[in-house]
């Protein structure tokens, strides 16, 4: 029995070990400073670099997160704290739909909604798209999270003549913050390594944007699409250095989650 | 059976056929208790008896569980804290409420649990704080041992003194009446023992309810015992008097050991 458990454990693995190596001896010898500060060049000039996508992920991740976190940590702490209301019953089961959603479709949503109206594309519409992916992760994890905060706790706080709204930030939220802060770290590195959404949003571009509402925005995933299926010898070795990079992200986004914060919050579900 | 010259106390916190339901189960039934002002009543009987029930309903505690409901009146000072009047919250600063298992909050230090009630509240004088937090301390017995480490996490502390910093929280906020639902029931003899004495310290000052499943212990410390059978008051009277010479068969048989 072990012995199967051992075996499919080294098949989920070898995927992953696979590819890391790949990426790792494909993509170092594209990383340099060069690459990680110039803009890109034509696949017939030697050097160039990746510094606008890199620019435009981060932006684009960024305004997703300023968007998602008040309307997913809202969501959350609806469904965990008006758990027997119907509403709330509803947009969580809505919650987990969309978690499933194709990102395929929030990106063409999104083009409908705001590149069609305003005939651009744009970082906005590309951070739009993402918060649609980040909101209902954060939306869960937070529900999760304040979920396994003990109701003793409500009724202690509540006993002290503590409205409700202030049980809930100061008592609840707060002793379950370690949890919202994952699930915020999470969801900021799934955003990070999503693509499709922001093919029909943010589009591709060359150079640094001036303009978050009406400037098409290159980000790392899509120069990974666009140079790996280009037929330039040295625009696919850089999609690798930029796979490279972004796995590079991933990592450390996970590794804040499981070192920084996994511990404190070991301590925060006692009951 | 409600024994005699008990008219004579002037009750601070009453019950008036007081009716908890959770769902369509009645857990309480028509309760008619008084708690005269300054003594230490305790509610005592088997477990499911429904006194757990009747003290959270003294605070409006109990609906805020889904699906639990309240019928009947709860007097406090003459005014129904039930009336549509009434803002719930005012009534908890009023009757405060200590807790089965020690429940201090756990991202707050001892001091910050200890007047939690107060920031919570808005209070926001520093001197006013460090006073109420130390006068609470003292009165719960834990001043002593907690004096040089108030920026600890309470979560620190062993299970005694959490309670006795669950008690301290509760005194910060000035109440009138304190409840206290089995509070030493997760505790050892040792823990026990300071918490009784302090109970013993606070009826002076305030008007206390406590439930126990612990006879001994409702002996020891009450002035008045309740006690409850299947969610009916069964017998209620001075606690020499109910324990000595119980009117209720059903009450002699339990403090004789014979169910429960």
């Amino acid at each position: 029995m072990s012995i199967l458990l051992v075996v499919a454990v080294v098949l989920a693995v070898i995927p992953l070990i696979y590819i890391l190596g790949d990426v790792i001896i494909r993509g170092v010898p594209a990383i340099s400073l060069t690459f990680l500060t110039h803009l890109p060049t034509g696949p017939t000039f030697s050097g160039g670099g990746i510094a606008n996508t890199i620019a435009g992920t981060f932006t684009m991740v960024g305004i997703a997160t300023l968007i998602a976190i008040p309307i997913g940590v809202g969501a959350g702490i609806f469904f965990s704290e008006w758990s027997g209301n119907k509403l709330s019953t509803v947009s969580s089961f809505m919650n987990d739909v969309l978690t499933g959603f194709p990102s395929m479709v929030i990106g063409l949503f999104v083009f409908i909604i705001l590149v069609l109206t305003t005939k651009h594309f744009s970082a906005f519409a590309g951070a739009v798209a993402l918060s649609f992916i980040m909101i209902p992760i954060i939306g869960r994890t937070t529900d999760e999270s304040l979920k396994l905060v003990p109701t003793t706790l409500r009724e202690a706080s509540m006993a002290l003549g503590i409205p409700r709204w202030k049980t809930i930030l100061r008592v609840v939220v707060s002793t379950g913050k370690n949890g919202l802060i994952t699930g915020i770290v999470l969801a900021i590195a799934r955003a990070t390594g999503e693509t499709s959404p922001l093919l029909l949003t943010a589009a591709t571009g060359t150079h640094f944007i001036t303009n978050l509402f009406n400037q098409p925005t290159g980000s790392m995933t899509i120069l990974i699409y666009q140079y790996g299926t280009s037929p330039y010898a040295s625009w696919q070795t850089q999609a690798w250095g930029t796979a490279l990079v972004l796995i590079l992200i991933m990592l450390a986004l996970n590794i804040i989650v499981r070192f920084g914060i996994g511990r404190n919050l070991s301590e925060a579900r006692m009951d | 059976m409600i024994h005699e010259n008990f008219e004579a106390f002037p009750a601070k916190l009453e019950t008036r056929n007081l009716t908890a339901l959770y769902g369509k189960v009645e857990e309480i039934n028509r309760i008619n208790l008084k708690f005269p002002e300054n003594r230490v009543t305790a509610i005592m009987g088997p477990s499911g008896c429904g006194k757990s029930t009747l003290i959270r309903c003294l605070n409006r505690i109990h609906e805020l569980t889904p699906r639990a409901k309240v019928q009947g009146e709860v007097i406090l000072d003459g005014v129904d804290i039930y009336s549509s009047k009434i803002d719930p919250v005012a009534i908890r600063r009023r009757i405060g409420m200590v807790f089965q298992k020690p429940n201090p909050f756990p991202t707050m230090s001892i001091y910050d649990n200890a007047v939690a009630g107060l920031k919570l509240n808005g209070v926001r004088d520093k001197k006013r704080l460090n006073e109420l937090a130390e006068r609470s301390l003292r009165m719960a017995f834990l001043w002593d041992e907690v004096k040089n480490d108030l920026k600890k996490a309470g979560t620190n502390l062993s299970g005694g003194q959490q309670q006795r910093l669950c008690i301290a929280r509760t005194l910060a906020v000035q109440p009138e009446v304190i409840l206290m639902d089995e509070p030493c029931s997760a505790l050892d003899p040792i823990a026990t023992a300071k918490i009784e004495e302090s109970i013993a310290m606070l009826k002076k000052n305030f008007t206390i309810v406590i439930v126990t499943h612990n006879m001994q212990q409702a002996a020891r410390i009450s002035d008045y015992t309740a006690f409850m059978y299947l969610g009916k008051l069964e017998e209620f009277g001075e606690t020499a008097k109910v324990f000595e010479a119980p009117k209720s068969e059903l009450t002699e048989k339990y403090i004789t050991g014979k169910f429960g």
